[in-house]
């Protein structure tokens, strides 16, 4: 966060905005952030409200994070943030500012190698129109990573936050059973 | 959404000074202030994101208490291995409550401020009565659909049921909630709606929560927390209990025990008219499902919400059992 948007204690009940390195106020609604995504950092100009799913989607233009409720229902804008799963819909891009934050573009190696849950529910055939695929494997990843995958049941549970409207649920679970016994492995 | 100005916190003092001015609004998970800002209830003037704060989100449980900073994350909490042994009821109403994405946002101080809502609350575009929203403009619920709204606590002004899981297992367990100056029980901390259905907590401006504390009990020990709903999970409760047990050493009188609802009350409910009739009595399905019954003295329901006022009796004595046969 650059200084302007940190507080000190409003001692005269008014908040004394910091002043840019410019020397000018900066404007009260408009934020400059630092994001790091997938490794990268990004210098972004931002109404405070703009959500992180906004941001990646209409300013950073990584759209494999999907809108899908935008109201933190269905699931499909799963992005983690700092390696936990959490919703970008309902994340302020200026509260993740310092954050790791890794969508499904920066799951893959490098060499364009597949996560072990992705090459899972191409195996496995967990989607079908794929709308939800991106926010299902995100949440997968770390669905392994916390221990909740541990039974057929676990897993139902765990993922309860992720929507399906083409029903591939069960594939889905085929998928992460999978993913998971790969990795413990 | 309306647009506001945004500033981050790095101390709680910052923070307090920030919450008493007018128009502010803490943000700590977002999960209820982004979203309730989306569909046009929240209109903060400035948001202060107080998520940055350091030393505010440790878990430090024993059998003798737990301690929870505010911003401790709903899963880090479910998942915390004393927690789950020491206050089960309290793991369980985590792990039960909303979606794995959302528990990994959300903490434990601002899950006690989350609001009591329906849908009529969430819906200003074409509901415009509420009187959470503007005092005295009366309420939508009330005539309407009413299959998910409260039967305990409610008033002429406000119907909705408090969506919470977590502050019934600690209202059960007799928890504090700590505002810096002040210490409160958690169950006087949410107020039921009667004339003011607009304050929903006894928090003033400028009152910040640091952290709650629940008291360790044998009764704590021995608890859990069961939620009925229409969908296995990620659902509001139709009826939920958060009950603790302990017996006399012989195994089958009751020496203690803890009752408290949710999904059926405008605030999280606790059934002492169950504990006292069930206090020096045998462990006993009869007994159990009779003293149950008692929860529900004083309900009023709107007709298609009726059915919780059967469901919540029996959601406790199965509760209640279910302890019993972990003897």
């Amino acid at each position: 966060m650059t200084s302007q948007t940190i507080i000190d204690p409003p001692e005269d009940g008014h908040f004394r905005n910091g002043i840019a390195a410019n020397g000018s106020t900066p404007s009260p609604t408009t934020l400059s952030l630092h994001l790091t995504i997938n490794g990268e950092t990004h210098a972004l100009d931002i109404e405070p409200r703009v959500t992180l799913l906004d941001a990646l989607r209409e300013r950073l233009h990584l759209t494999g994070t999907k809108k899908g409720c935008d109201q933190g229902q269905c699931g499909a804008c799963t992005v983690h943030v700092d390696g936990e799963r959490v919703l970008a819909c309902l994340t302020l891009a200026a509260q993740v500012e310092g954050r790791s934050i890794t969508t499904i573009e920066g799951l893959a190696d490098e060499d364009g190698t597949l996560h072990a849950v992705q090459a899972a529910f191409l195996e496995q055939d967990a989607f079908q129109c794929g709308y939800c695929t991106p926010g299902q494997i995100m949440s997968a990843v770390a669905c392994i990573r916390e221990g909740h995958a541990g039974s057929d049941e676990e897993i139902r549970e765990y993922m309860a936050g992720n929507l399906c409207r083409c029903g591939a649920y069960p594939n889905i679970v085929a998928a992460v059973r999978q993913a998971a016994q790969e990795l413990r492995s | 959404m309306r647009d506001f100005s945004y500033f981050r916190a790095d101390n709680i003092e910052a923070a307090r000074n920030a919450a008493a001015l007018p128009g502010a609004m803490l943000l700590a998970g977002g999960t209820t202030l982004v979203d309730l800002a989306k569909c046009g209830v929240a209109e903060p003037a400035t948001v202060i994101d107080i998520s940055h704060i350091e030393g505010l989100n440790a878990i430090d449980a024993s059998a003798d208490r737990a301690l929870i900073g505010a911003l401790a994350k709903m899963s880090h909490v479910a998942d915390n291995a004393e927690v789950k042994s020491f206050f089960p009821a309290v793991s369980e109403a985590l792990w039960q409550a909303a979606s794995a994405q959302l528990r990994n946002m959300a903490t434990i101080g601002g899950n006690l401020m989350q609001r009591t809502r329906c849908p009529y609350f969430r819906d200003p575009a074409n509901f415009p009565a509420c009187n959470k929203r503007v005092a005295g403009s009366g309420c939508s619920a009330i005539g309407g659909v009413t299959r998910g709204h409260a039967v305990l606590g409610v008033s002429e002004a406000c119907i909705a049921t408090y969506p919470g899981d977590l502050a019934v297992a600690l209202v059960a367990f007799d928890a504090e909630v700590d505002l810096g100056e002040r210490k409160l029980k958690v169950e006087d901390f949410f107020l039921a709606p009667g004339a003011t259905a607009e304050q929903e907590h006894d928090i003033r401006p400028g009152e910040v929560i640091t952290a709650i504390e629940i008291p360790g009990s044998a009764a704590a020990r021995r608890s859990t927390y069961i939620k009925v709903r229409d969908r296995q999970s990620y659902e509001f409760a139709a009826a939920s209990a958060a009950v603790g047990l302990e017996l006399e050493g012989d195994g089958r009188t009751i020496r203690d025990i803890r009752v408290a609802l949710g999904g059926v009350a405008t605030k999280p409910w606790r059934a002492r008219a169950v504990e006292d009739a069930l206090k020096g009595k045998a462990l006993d399905e009869a007994t159990i499902r009779e003293a149950s019954e008692l929860a529900m003295e004083g309900a009023v329901d709107h007709g298609a919400n009726r059915y919780k006022i059967a469901l919540a009796p029996r959601v406790i004595a199965r509760a209640i059992l279910k302890l019993g046969e972990t003897a």
